[in-house]
């Protein structure tokens, strides 16, 4: 959605044709491959993930960084690891 | 639990549509030998029609607090949405505005889209309470402001903040007419009677005695101008039964069942990464919302509904649409594995104490 690009992430994750709750799952599973204050972006085509990746970084005390779209179009959502 | 215990079904989907009161059973029985004539007509047959209706229509406006010339029956509570809040538009001028929360039902979004009416989208906070400051500005407009009793998934209450007179205020009651008191600012308003125990088919339009409305769709000549169409006389005399009764109850039922969806939340909560919604105090008593984080929607309710619970979700994954419920989405709320639990007047707290007992087990069965 935003109109400037995101900074880069340490861990791309290609969620495309993922289904809820899928991709929130490889958020969670792959989180702690980047360090502390480093960055994740979840790629993903299923519109839940616009809510639940925010939710889930609330749920779980990330930092949810914002929205913009990969290469393809497809929308990519960026997590800061804080724990 | 390895076979599926032979356990009578526990429908905990009253938000969705509640069983048929008693009052409401007893009277539409009666009513169907009794009220088939045309209303309008000046036969014997007609006139017994005639003053089934009109009883009708003066116990739903002595349960409610209105006038009775200010209840309409509708064939839904969606029409009765649909007219309600399009009649307030039509008696706007052609370009002013609606205004409506981020949480309103789909009818009223539907209503709104199909007004063409610019429109303005206020947004709620993490519990579903609609932001006073945000509602009041956009009342500034002269339109039609429109603002649900209370949520339909969540239960969260909205309070009015003071909004200028000149506002046209449509309140949709449908989740909450019979449970709760109306609130006291509304030009029209809508209520749905087979959500609070009367039959399907028969939708409560409220507009307010003097308010500016004018019939957005054909008229008909009926007996009452704001409706269209053969009244369902045995089913609106149902209807307003069971909103008696619901009325009567409300302090003993809404009591019970504040406190045993009390009981499911802190059973909810107890459960790792579960995201409960809305507001726990100030909400419908009847329902609770939360979503268990990790876990398909659909799956949960199949698994649910294998052990004998019926319940709803408001998922993408098991909506027609696709797409996750709005209100969940406006909150902030988790979308997906999500459960809503809504009581019927007859749950017992062992109903909710076999729920609250399946309800961990089945998330880690799903989990593992």
């Amino acid at each position: 959605m935003s109109e400037q690009p995101l900074p880069e992430a340490a861990l791309e994750l290609d969620c495309r044709g993922m289904l809820c709750p899928a991709p929130i799952i490889e958020l969670a599973r792959r989180i702690g491959e980047v360090e502390v204050g480093g960055l994740v972006a979840v790629v993903a085509d299923d519109v839940a993930a616009r809510y639940d990746v925010p939710a889930w970084c609330r749920m779980k005390e990330q930092v949810y960084v914002g929205e913009d779209v990969a290469f393809d179009g497809v929308p990519r959502y960026l997590v800061r690891r804080v724990g | 639990m390895s076979e599926a215990p032979a356990v009578p079904p526990r429908y905990l989907d009253s938000a969705s549509s509640e069983p048929l009161h008693p009052a409401a059973h007893q009277t539409l029985l009666a009513a169907l030998d009794a009220g088939y004539a045309d209303p309008r007509r000046l036969h014997h047959p007609a006139r017994n029609a005639r003053l089934l209706l009109d009883n009708a229509r003066a116990a739903v406006a002595e349960a409610l607090g209105v006038r009775a010339d200010e209840v309409t029956f509708t064939g839904s509570g969606t029409e009765a949405v649909h007219r309600g809040l399009l009649g307030l538009v039509s008696a706007t001028a052609y370009d002013a505005p609606v205004t409506h929360t981020d949480v309103e039902h789909s009818a009223v979004l539907h209503a709104a889209a199909w007004s063409g009416r610019p429109t303005t989208v206020v947004p709620v906070d993490r519990l579903g309470r609609v932001d006073p400051d945000a509602l009041r500005s956009a009342a500034e407009a002269l339109g039609v402001v429109a603002v649900q009793a209370a949520n339909h998934e969540v239960g969260t209450v909205q309070h009015l903040p003071d909004l200028p007179e000149h506002a046209a205020v449509f309140v949709d009651a449908c989740a909450a007419m019979g449970r709760l008191p109306l609130p006291d600012r509304w030009a029209a308003a809508a209520g749905s009677a087979h959500k609070w125990g009367g039959p399907a088919g028969v939708g409560v339009l409220l507009v307010r005695h003097r308010a500016a409305w004018l019939n957005p769709f054909p008229a008909d000549d009926r007996a009452d101008h704001r409706a269209t169409g053969f009244e369902n006389v045995p089913a609106a005399l149902a209807a307003a039964a069971a909103l008696q009764a619901v009325v009567a109850e409300r302090g003993e039922v809404n009591a019970r069942q504040h406190a045993l969806v009390d009981r499911i939340r802190a059973a909810a909560v107890a459960i790792d990464d579960v995201d409960v919604v809305g507001d726990p105090v100030d909400r419908l008593p009847h329902l609770v919302t939360f979503s268990v984080l990790y876990v398909n929607g659909e799956r949960l309710v199949t698994a649910l509904d294998r052990r004998g619970f019926g319940v709803a979700s408001g998922s993408a994954c098991t909506a027609s649409t696709l797409e996750p419920s709005r209100v969940l989405a406006a909150m902030g709320a988790l979308t997906h594995g999500n459960v809503r639990v809504s009581l019927t007047r007859d749950t017992s707290e062992a109903d909710v104490e076999a729920f609250c007992a399946a309800l961990p087990e089945v998330v880690a069965e799903l989990r593992s």
